[in-house]
């Protein structure tokens, strides 16, 4: 019945990608893509991949939908109805290049192991250690987070300096000169009563859900980067509906820009106080007399400095493309 | 279900080349950064059907339970979903940018912006 469940949802993600090609309305294009990443969400909570699931379901229905409206709300909503033929595109060409590389690819899948199996490569090699010895070794449930910020906590620095890089690099390229000075606007949703009343009970209830996700994260799905992004969705909700500068009130451009230097500096000063305690970079058995008691603190501490950053550089990457969109002359 | 047993990953394939095609064949930048989204979706969709072990369940441990899916692969992309909306944010603001500078988004278009300057 299961794989029944899985067949379903992967078909429904190919007609949403066919979908997608044909459509030239991008504003449908980007629902569909939401529509394809909230698909992709279900898929992963029946493969057991719950922590994955939350973050997808945020980021690939919620903040790139939001993202990629923002930025169609400042270079048109269509496409070009047909590429003219004087240009260099061949569509036949690239189709039937798409196609043997396909089948190609199809043709390799017949060397891997069947899907479900136990004793696949990719089962038996370092994840037995994980799941037998992380009980033990870092003393907290959630086998994912274990691995997350510990066992691969070098990893998990990189990607976090990695979103903090993006943060800059969106800052770099589109923040506008007048964001220090924002025009007075009011947002077009502020109309909506029934939009601002539920979305004023919901607001407290999204940032309560995105901190149990936070310091829940050990014992049951969740971690860092899911609250930072549910975090997130948050204070976009309300820049949505009151506006950019009504949110500008409530977080400050320069604070927030602070924060998300602070969360990377959080997770490298554990790291660093590993290595003054005697232990290697981020080797966290050193934090405390008690080495499961020091896992238990550097996860914690590194997990909160990936939410920080997290949320603070989505915020930071969704208020840039708004103050840059209202410079166009567009309301909120 | 025997023949089941690499539908997944075909369907990550043909998710992958539909991703594939609109990256190549769409004049519009926007969509291409749709296509390369549905690209990188299909390898997570990939990296999580490797991790899955039937009958077995979400890796938190608890007492009673003997089979947990992978959870490796469950980390690997879970921090690569995030980095990659950071990485599509910093693609949209480049759009942004040539939009600025060109008009358009369309690739064709900027290609004809740029032989006549």
């Amino acid at each position: 019945m299961e794989s029944f469940v899985h067949v379903v949802i992967l078909s429904m993600l190919v007609t949403t990608a066919i979908a997608i090609v044909r459509v030239k309305d991008l504003f449908a294009v980007t629902m569909l893509a939401g529509i394809y990443g909230l698909l992709s969400a279900s898929f992963f909570v029946l493969m057991d991949a719950h922590d994955v699931a939350f973050t997808e379901a945020a980021v690939g229905a919620g903040i790139s939908t939001l993202l990629i409206l923002t930025t169609l709300s400042m270079t048109g909503r269509f496409e070009k109805a047909s590429v003219k033929p004087q240009t260099d595109y061949r569509p036949v060409l690239a189709l039937v290049l798409v196609t043997v590389t396909g089948a190609l690819l199809i043709y390799g899948t017949q060397d891997m192991p069947g899907f479900g199996t136990a004793d696949a490569p990719a089962q038996t090699h370092v994840v037995p250690r994980y799941l037998n010895d992380s009980a033990t070794e870092i003393g907290i449930p959630n086998v994912v987070a274990s691995i997350l910020a510990s066992y691969r906590g070098y990893d998990t620095f990189g990607e976090v300096v990695v979103i903090f890089t993006a943060g800059i690099g969106v800052l770099a390229m589109i923040m506008s000169k007048a964001s220090s000075t924002p025009v007075v606007q009011t947002s077009l949703m502020s109309d909506h009563v029934v939009l601002r009343i539920v979305s004023k009970m919901l607001i407290p209830l999204i940032m309560m859900f995105a901190l149990y996700v936070q310091f829940h994260g050990e014992y049951g799905p969740g971690g860092g980067f899911q609250a930072g992004v549910i975090f997130a969705s948050a204070f976009i909700l309300y820049a949505m509906l009151f506006g950019l500068t009504e949110a500008r009130k409530v977080v400050n451009n320069t604070v927030v820009q602070l924060l998300s230097a602070l969360g990377v500096l959080l997770y490298a000063s554990v790291g660093v106080v590993a290595m003054i305690n005697g232990g290697s970079f981020l080797d966290y058995d050193f934090l405390s007399a008690d080495p499961v008691a020091g896992q238990m603190l550097g996860i914690l501490l590194v997990e909160l400095g990936v939410g920080i950053t997290v949320a603070s550089v989505m915020i930071i990457i969704f208020f840039t493309f708004t103050a840059r969109s209202q410079k166009a002359g567009e309301p909120d | 279900m025997e023949f089941l047993g690499l539908f997944n990953y075909w369907v990550v394939i043909v998710l992958m080349m539909i991703g594939f095609y609109i990256v190549i064949c769409s004049n519009n930048l926007i969509k291409k950064l749709i296509g390369l989204t549905i690209f990188q979706t299909s390898v997570f969709i990939m990296y999580i059907s490797m991790g899955k072990i039937t009958g077995g369940t979400a890796p938190v441990l608890a007492d009673g339970i003997t089979l947990y899916s992978n959870p490796l692969t469950h980390v690997l992309i879970l921090t690569a979903i995030v980095v990659g909306i950071a990485t599509t944010a910093l693609g949209l603001a480049i759009v942004v940018r040539i939009h600025e500078g060109y008009g358009t988004v369309e690739e064709d278009e900027i290609h004809a912006r740029d032989k006549q300057a």
